[in-house]
Formats: structure tokens, C-alpha cells, sequence
């Protein structure tokens, strides 16, 4: 296709270059610097898309991001499933095609690259036309930091594209000192879509080679929005057709591109600004063929025409009619200023009646609107705004300005007021929809129903018509669509007023959101000093927060089951060791660290030896339990405290918000140490006899080493922690190192093992263990609303102490009702099925009619190598008056599964193999 | 994204902090000397006022320190943050 509509000079294209393309299978040709709806217009292709729900053909409004029609989906050289023609820059073997109103995900994989970044500058201005360059020039000549950013390939706006003029010039000029400032940075192709608090905007930069998207999080002082403004249409029957366009578009595809947009062209328009487009349309050589200026009476009734318009019917003020052949309506109902990112921050706006728009009512203390954005029309106004501005940012930062030197603009004639107009009359009952949201297809019909069915907000009327919702979030649409539903409802736009901006302003893809943060990087993988041995091992592992942990070692043919089975056998016969670094682990000093371990565990602490260790509790100020763990007395004002893994960070937030908050006055320091240690589980019957071979030094006997003790001393030669503390039931020692000898203690006692078989064992075979044991994980066997009573943990709760946290609350009547749920272990009848967790438990052998009265939940489920069967554990209402009896689990399958309540230690009850 | 003004380490965005309720409702002394009622009430109610209200705050991803700050409820603006 021959550019037949690409004038021979003009516009910032480069001419001397060809850019190849395809569109909708035909393949055209552009240049550089064009976007891909200019490069369609020169080839003298307005129709692009198609409507989403009428299926009518859809062409090029505007000519930036404010396009309601041109969508388009891009396959090469990579996909975007979703832009519009207005903002996609051609670029060698782009491929394109029109799309119907939506967009489809390829699913294949994407190679664009999307980070964010930070920025801190004392005023960000966003825009870079007149009133931006001005502000920004004023700012930076001050010596402000200064961000300065732009949607477009190059600073200019409304100048891009006019060298010939002073203004011209000079934005050329201001451009490019900007760019060469040290304390200045000026972003291009950059969309500032949302205002956040504090004054936090984000913008969504695009680099097309290789393609990346970049988030900009910058923190900003000052904000001057200088965004320019909207131009709306005007509702008319028929205002959809390919080759209508607003007017202040076609002038840029004139000036920035060099394209016209027909060869004979109506204008339609309700104010002065049309007029400039025309003025240069003739001046390119374009026929205008007729101007139907509203203010006169002229307007618009309908158009006709298949795939492109060809003719206007147009009604004079004396009421006659005509037709007019055309191939191009330009059509221009006003502007609107961009005030998008304003109001999100909260700015008020007013409405102005000579515009017909909504114009920011004045600045806020660190943002203020300029320019077009500002309600300010005119080159000379936008210049002087955009500097005062500037100015005004300063003195808000106590800063001197001084006054740029703008260039000369032509004297603007004294213009004729506008004549707002929303839609024309009866352009509901035309005999062709008359669109008020071309990306909705929702009409003036569409919006007089509304206020017929009784919406009388515009918030109503945008969720019953669906205006202003699409990607274009209403920017042409939304202040037409409060327009007419004011003069349905006979008021005033002014007290109606618009939906809120809210952000995004401008469509964000989730990748560039999510940025780096995803796959491997979505959230930190925390792996031990062992991980390389267990990965080499074959360790299938499990996520325990953020900690990747050995679930079970498989052997070569071995199912999780028969693994898992395997690892309980070796510990209770023989010796298994386990990797239990993750065990969050917290050094407690000072002298009064006695004293407020007793505060915060329901045990008492203070009377601990030096070298012993104690189970404790940790219960919220509301009795129930929070954590559990170990408390080992390391000096004299000197603990180790244990935690689960997954509560680490929680136990040690809770402890210090009571040192900091309540007893200030204590003297002790918390220390996480959790990745300091590496600390090795050693369980079964032969655990002693292991360590004894690696720890020459220490007298293993059970009189020299008793259970709940703990001892320094030298383990295959690396000084240790040695403690005898049992999380299986049996014979047990946890061997912590420093985490860098972590691998050479771990071997040394794999070694020290084989002639007892020793087996590595993973989390899964641990919890088997625990559980066989009644030992609760808090978190899977507790949810927030049991106390240590109801798990049975009595014993661990002082009767001595008059006081610490969640004591009080055991008194409450709740705490002490019949009726509470309690931890007991569960035996299925038939003793190979494994319950589900979670599984409900009732009273009944069938499931009675809704609501079934539910006694409590399966809380943990296994199978057992020790007791040749399944069993779970669970809560249960009055669960140890019920030991014994038998109660029933409703299954997916419909079937029901009888079990019998049993005490939760189903395993070595007195305990002879953990103190042996 | 609000900013904080931690009083260690100044401005700093809104989530490196967590949010610690209600100030100046101090564990009681003898808890064992108050009626289930009253105990009730320190567990768990707390004033809701639209306006200035004293709140703890923790410095959690910086430099854990608690600091009590006065914040608008109306307007989220943090009027007053000190140790």
C-alpha cells in the first residue's frame, strides 16, 4: 500500500528510513517515529477495529492514549494482547490486527522484561508540552531535582512537530537543557498512571528493544500535572463511523506526522479550536469542504457510509438540511482537562460552564495542575501557567525561582465562547445509535434509559451503561455521559458532577506490576546448611513458610508411603537423624531474662538449672495457645529459647513488643540466632551409642546426661550444643553446630551411624512420630482457639506463678465451659484408612439432615509404622470424656467412617523409651 | 503508599510497619483483681473515634522499635509520631 495520504514534508518521522509492516494481513509501510494508527492513516486506512457488541466498524478517534476504538492486538515481533493503534510504534515486521473490543491472552511465553525502580525528586512534572517544559525548565533552573515525564517517544506535546515557530524552538531548546542537567531526569514514553498517598506516583515506562516495561515508584515533593487535555465528541446518530475523528487529532497527525487525515473533510465543532486544525489542513493542501460550527446552528444529524464515512446529513439553524460527500468528519465538542492524577490526590474540581469541563478548583499543598490540565487554553496561557507553576512548586519547597524566559506566541484573537454541547437534539431517537462510549457501544439511548430506570448519579448511570469502564477509563466518554444525564434528569452537570478517577488512569499490564517478583523471586526461599546434601540425597522437599525442608528421602522405587513408612522404623528401632535447623531459635540475655521468661511462658522458667532445658507454652493474652517450643537455661542470665519453624518471626516480634511496650524496665536482649545454628535431630533407640562415637569427650551415660539437659561440648571435633530433647518419643539428642559445620558434623554422625542403619529422616516421618506421641504442632492441630488445657498440656502451665500472659484468661468462663474441644487421637475401624485432614467428625453412623451437628475435625492424619495402622489426631467436643467411644467421619465418597476416640499418646504412654 | 516518620530512622513508606492498635491501654497490674467483664474489655475493646487517635505502631521491616503515633482516622494523616 502506497502512502497516498503522507504529505511530503512535516512531522518528527524519519523519512529516509522505511518501516515495513503488517496490518490485518496486508502488509503497508511506515517510518520511524510513526505510530502504527499514523502509518494506517497515511496508507489511507481509517478502519481498524470492530465495536465489542454491535460489530460495527470502528476507526481512529484521537491520537493518543485516550482512544476509545483503535484496538488492536499485536503478534510480532511480540504479543500484546490488548492496545491501540494510537500508542503502538511502528517498528520493522510489526505485526498487527484489529481486534472487537477485547483482547485474548496468547498463553505463549513472554519475553518482555519488566522491573521497577525508585526515584526522589523534589517537583516531578508530568507532561512535557508547553506548560510542562515551562514548569520543569522553571524548577530545574532553580536547582531542584526535578523528574520530568512524558508518554510520547520525545518531549514537545502540543509543539511536537513545529519547527518552524518560536514556541517551537524553545520547547526544543527547553528540551534539551533538560535532558543535559545533571539533577534532572526526563522520561520518555512514560505514562504517569496514579497519584498515590504522600505523593507516590507510579509511571509505566515502555522500551521497545529489547521490549521491557518498567514501573517508576517516585516519591515526589512537589507534582505539577501538566497532562494537557482530552478533546471530546459530540453524540450524534452515526458519530462511530471510520474516518470520523476529533479534530485536535487530526492536527496532530498533521504536525507530528506529516498525514493527513482525507482528501475532502467536514468539520464539525462547538468552539475556536477546530479552527486551527483547519487552518492547517488548508494550508497542507487539504479540501475542506464545509465547517458546521454549532454556535452558528449548523450540526450534525447522521452520517452514512459502509466501512468508511461518505456523507454527512447536516441540519442548518433555519432548519434545512443537506447532505455533504465527504470521506472525513472532524469533529471537535470541547476539551477536557487530564486532571486525572489531580483528583486522585484528592483535588477538587469545579465545574466551568464556558468549557463545559470539569477544571481542577485549585491547587493542593504539593499539587497543582498547569496548563491544559488546568482548564488554561492557548499557547501563551499554557506557557505562563506552566511557569507560574513551577514557581509556586518552589516557594512550597522554600526555594527562590526565577523567572524562564518564554518564547513569543502569535496574539490569540479575543475568542468566541464555546457552546457546550453534549449531544444533538433528539440524537437519542436517531435513526443510528449515537454513541456516547465507543469502547462500550452504550449510547444517548442507553444513558436516557438509565435515568429512566431511576439512576440518578452519574456513579449509577457508568454501572448501568457500563460508560467510562473500558481501557480508556471514559476519557472521551465520561463528561458527555454526565452531560446528558443531567439534561435528562433536568439538572445541572455542575451538582451532578463526574465519576472519581481512580488508578490506574492508563491500562498497566500485571507483569509489569509484578516486575522481578515472580517465579523463583516472588518470595525468598530460605534453605539450610545441609540443603545441598539432601538435594544430592534425592530429598523430596516441602514448604514449611518460607524454608524449603526434606519431606522424606525415597529410595530408588520407593512411594512416599513405603519412604515415610521406612524413616519411622529406622527411629523407632534403630537411629534416624533429621535436619531441625529451621526451628527458629532465639538467645535471650540479660539479668532480668529469668524473670520475663516466666512472664511470657505459662511454665516456670526461673527455677531452671544451668545446662537443663523445659517444654514451654506461649499463650496470647487471651489464654489461647500462641507457640511452643523448648527453653534451655544456657548461663545464668542466658536462655535458648526454640520456636516452630513457621513462627519464628512471630514469637520474636511478640516477645520484643512486650520488653518494648509493657516492661520496659526489663533488662534483656533477643537475639534471633535461628540461622546461626544448625541443629540435627538425633532419635531411636541407638541414638546414644552415635553420638558417643563422635563426642569423646562427653559422658553419655543416662546418669551423667539425663533427659531435658543440654551440654557443650566437642561433636566429630566442632565445638556443639548437645541437648537431650525428644520430639519422637524416643532416646533423642539435638546436636546444634554453627551452621558452617553443618555438612562435616552431619556426615560424622551419618558415619558414626552405619552399623545401626542409620536413616535420614524428613519432616513427614517426624510428624508420624510426634503424633504417634499426642505431641500437637501449633498451627495444624490448634487454630487460635485452644488453650493448653484443651490440648492437655496442663502439666506445662504453673499453678505457682502468680501471674503471666493468658493466665488470667483461663479463669474466663469460656475457658473453663464444658463442652470445649479437645485434642484426643482418633483409630479408625478399619485400620488402612487414612482420613482426610480436616474432615468433620459426627455423632451419628449416617449423616443426619442439615445443619449436621459437628463435633470436631481432623486435625492431623497418618499412618503408622509402630502401630501397624492408621490413626489421626483431632479435636473433639469434650474430646476425653469420649475416649472409648465411637464416633463417625462423612467421607467425599458418601461413605462414613466409624473411629474410636483414644488418649492422643498412643505410643510408649509411659514414656520408658524417651527416658531410657 | 503513605510515609511513616519513624522516630529513629525518619520517613519511611507505610509497609515497613505494622500496625499495633489502640495506645496507652497497658497490661493491667493485677489482672487476677479484675471482674471477667473487665478483663473482657481489656482482651478485646478498643476506642474507634473519627479523628485523632493515639495508635502503636511498629517499625517491623527497619529498625523493630514501637513508637506511638496520632493519626487521623478521618484522613489517615499521621499528626504526631514519637517514641
Amino acid at each position: 500500500m502506497t502512502a497516498a495520504f503522507r504529505l511530503p514534508s512535516g512531522g518528527v518521522i524519519d523519512r529516509s528510513r522505511t518501516t515495513r509492516f503488517t496490518f490485518d494481513g496486508t502488509a503497508y509501510a511506515g517510518h520511524p517515529g510513526d505510530t502504527l494508527a499514523s502509518a494506517l492513516l497515511a496508507c489511507g486506512r481509517h478502519h481498524v477495529a470492530t465495536s465489542i457488541s454491535l460489530g460495527r466498524p470502528r476507526g481512529i478517534l484521537t491520537a493518543g492514549p485516550e482512544e476509545p476504538c483503535a484496538l488492536v492486538r499485536v503478534d510480532a515481533p511480540y504479543a500484546e494482547p490488548m492496545v491501540t493503534a494510537t500508542t503502538v510504534e511502528l517498528r520493522d515486521g510489526l505485526v498487527a490486527a484489529g481486534l472487537a473490543g477485547r483482547g485474548r491472552l496468547t498463553g505463549a511465553p513472554d519475553p518482555a522484561r519488566y522491573d521497577s525502580v525508585h526515584a526522589h525528586c523534589d517537583v516531578l512534572v508530568v507532561g512535557a508540552g508547553p506548560a510542562g517544559l515551562a514548569a520543569a525548565l522553571t524548577a530545574a533552573r532553580a536547582g531542584a531535582r526535578v523528574v520530568l515525564a512524558d508518554d510520547q517517544p520525545r518531549p514537545g506535546g502540543s509543539l511536537l512537530g513545529d519547527d518552524a515557530s518560536p514556541a517551537g524552538r524553545w520547547a526544543a531548546e527547553a528540551a534539551a537543557e533538560l535532558a543535559a542537567l545533571p539533577d534532572v531526569r526526563v522520561l520518555t514514553r512514560t505514562t504517569a498512571f496514579g497519584h498515590y498517598d504522600d505523593n507516590l506516583v507510579l509511571a509505566l515506562q515502555a522500551r521497545q528493544d529489547p521490549p521491557a516495561r518498567r514501573v517508576w515508584r517516585i516519591r515526589a515533593r512537589q507534582v505539577v500535572v501538566a497532562a494537557g487535555a482530552h478533546e471530546r465528541p459530540v453524540a450524534f446518530g452515526g458519530n462511530d463511523r471510520p474516518g470520523i475523528m476529533l479534530a485536535g487529532a487530526a492536527r496532530v497527525y498533521l504536525r507530528r506526522y506529516g498525514v493527513l487525515p482525507g482528501r475532502a473533510i467536514t468539520v464539525f465543532t462547538t468552539n475556536d479550536s477546530a479552527y486551527d486544525t483547519v487552518r492547517d489542513l488548508e494550508r497542507a493542501g487539504a479540501q475542506v469542504v464545509a465547517v458546521l460550527d454549532a454556535r452558528d446552528g449548523d450540526l450534525v444529524t447522521g452520517t452514512s457510509g459502509t466501512e468508511r464515512i461518505t456523507s454527512v446529513r447536516a441540519v442548518a439553524a433555519d432548519g434545512s438540511r443537506r447532505d455533504i460527500e465527504t470521506d472525513t468528519l472532524l469533529v471537535s465538542g470541547g476539551w477536557n482537562p487530564a486532571a486525572q492524577l489531580f483528583s486522585q490526590a484528592r483535588g477538587r474540581l469545579r465545574y466551568d460552564a464556558g468549557l463545559g469541563a470539569f477544571v481542577p478548583a485549585g491547587p493542593l499543598p504539593a499539587v497543582r495542575a498547569a496548563g491544559s490540565a488546568n482548564g488554561v487554553f492557548g499557547l501563551g496561557g499554557c506557557l505562563a501557567d506552566g511557569a507560574g507553576a513551577g514557581t509556586r512548586a518552589l516557594e512550597a519547597l522554600a526555594r527562590s525561582a526565577h523567572p524562564v524566559p518564554l518564547p513569543p506566541v502569535p496574539r490569540e484573537d479575543g475568542p468566541r465562547p464555546a457552546r457546550v454541547l453534549w449531544s444533538v437534539p433528539d440524537a437519542g431517537g436517531a435513526d443510528e445509535p449515537a454513541f456516547v462510549d465507543l469502547a462500550r457501544d452504550a449510547t444517548v439511548a442507553d444513558v436516557l434509559r438509565a435515568a429512566g430506570a431511576g439512576m440518578r448519579s452519574v456513579e449509577h448511570v457508568k454501572r448501568y451503561t457500563t460508560i467510562g469502564t473500558a481501557h480508556d477509563q471514559g476519557k472521551t466518554s465520561g463528561v458527555l455521559a454526565a452531560g446528558i444525564t443531567a439534561g435528562a434528569l433536568g439538572t445541572d452537570i455542575a451538582s451532578l458532577g463526574t465519576t472519581t478517577f481512580r488508578p490506574p488512569q492508563a491500562p498497566v499490564p500485571f507483569a509489569a506490576l509484578a516486575g522481578r517478583d515472580r517465579g523463583p523471586l516472588f518470595d525468598p526461599v530460605r534453605v539450610t546448611a545441609l540443603h545441598s546434601w539432601h538435594v544430592c540425597r534425592g530429598a523430596k522437599f516441602e514448604n514449611v513458610g518460607q524454608w524449603k525442608r526434606p519431606w522424606y528421602y525415597p529410595r530408588p522405587g520407593e512411594d512416599m508411603e513405603t519412604a515415610v513408612l521406612r524413616e519411622c522404623r529406622a527411629v523407632r528401632t534403630g537411629v534416624g537423624l533429621m535436619d531441625g535447623s529451621t526451628l527458629g531459635k532465639i538467645n535471650v540475655q540479660g539479668p532480668d531474662s529469668a524473670e520475663f521468661l516466666d512472664r511470657v511462658y505459662t511454665g516456670m522458667m526461673s527455677t531452671l538449672k544451668t545446662g537443663s532445658a523445659r517444654y514451654g507454652v506461649l499463650c496470647g493474652a487471651d489464654g489461647m495457645v500462641l507457640d511452643d517450643g523448648t527453653v534451655t537455661r544456657t548461663g545464668t542470665d542466658e536462655y535458648l529459647l526454640t520456636t516452630t519453624t513457621g513462627n519464628a518471626a512471630l514469637v520474636l516480634d511478640w516477645l520484643e513488643e512486650w520488653l518494648q511496650t509493657e516492661w520496659t524496665g526489663l533488662r534483656v536482649h533477643l537475639t534471633s540466632v535461628t540461622e546461626h545454628w544448625a541443629t540435627i535431630p538425633l532419635a531411636g533407640p541407638r541414638s546414644r551409642d552415635v553420638l558417643a562415637a563422635v563426642a569423646p569427650d562427653l559422658d553419655v551415660s543416662n546418669e551423667a546426661f539425663g533427659f531435658m539437659t543440654s551440654k557443650e561440648t566437642a561433636v566429630a571435633g566442632v565445638p556443639a550444643r548437645v541437648s537431650r530433647i525428644s520430639f519422637s518419643g524416643e532416646l533423642a539428642y539435638e546436636v546444634s553446630v554453627v551452621a558452617w559445620e553443618a555438612i562435616a558434623v552431619w556426615e560424622a554422625l551419618l558415619k558414626a551411624g552405619v552399623a545401626y542403619g542409620i536413616t535420614p529422616y524428613g519432616t513427614e516421618a517426624m510428624h508420624v512420630l510426634r503424633a504417634e506421641k499426642g505431641y500437637p504442632v501449633i498451627g495444624q492441630d490448634t487454630d487460635g482457639t485452644v488453650t493448653p488445657q484443651d490440648l492437655g498440656l496442663s502439666w506445662a502451665v504453673s499453678k505457682k506463678k502468680p501471674d503471666f500472659v493468658g493466665k488470667r484468661s483461663f479463669a474466663r468462663a469460656d475457658s473453663t465451659r464444658p463442652g470445649r474441644k479437645q485434642l484426643v487421637a482418633l483409630l479408625p475401624a478399619d485400620t488402612g484408612r487414612l482420613l482426610p485432614e480436616g474432615a468433620a467428625l459426627i455423632g451419628t453412623p449416617a449423616v443426619p439432615a442439615p445443619p449436621v451437628p459437628m463435633l470436631g475435625h481432623v486435625t492431623s492424619s497418618y499412618r503408622s509404622a509402630a502401630l501397624d495402622r492408621t490413626f489421626a489426631l483431632a479435636l473433639v467436643r469434650s474430646g476425653r470424656d469420649r475416649i472409648g467411644q465411637t464416633l463417625y467421619v462423612p467421607l467425599d465418597d458418601g461413605s462414613v467412617a466409624p473411629v474410636t476416640v483414644a488418649d492422643p499418646v498412643l505410643y510408649d504412654k509411659e514414656g520408658a523409651r524417651r527416658d531410657g | 503508599m503513605q510515609l511513616l516518620t519513624c522516630p529513629w530512622c525518619g520517613d519511611r513508606e507505610e509497609a515497613e510497619f505494622r500496625y499495633g492498635g489502640q495506645a496507652g491501654v497497658p497490661y493491667p497490674a493485677d489482672p487476677r483483681a479484675l471482674s471477667d467483664a473487665e478483663w473482657g474489655r481489656y482482651l478485646f475493646v478498643r476506642d474507634n473515634p473519627a479523628g485523632p487517635f493515639a495508635e502503636r505502631w511498629v517499625h517491623s521491616a527497619g529498625c523493630r522499635r514501637w513508637f506511638t503515633a496520632v493519626r487521623d482516622t478521618v484522613t489517615h494523616e499521621f499528626l504526631r509520631e514519637a517514641p
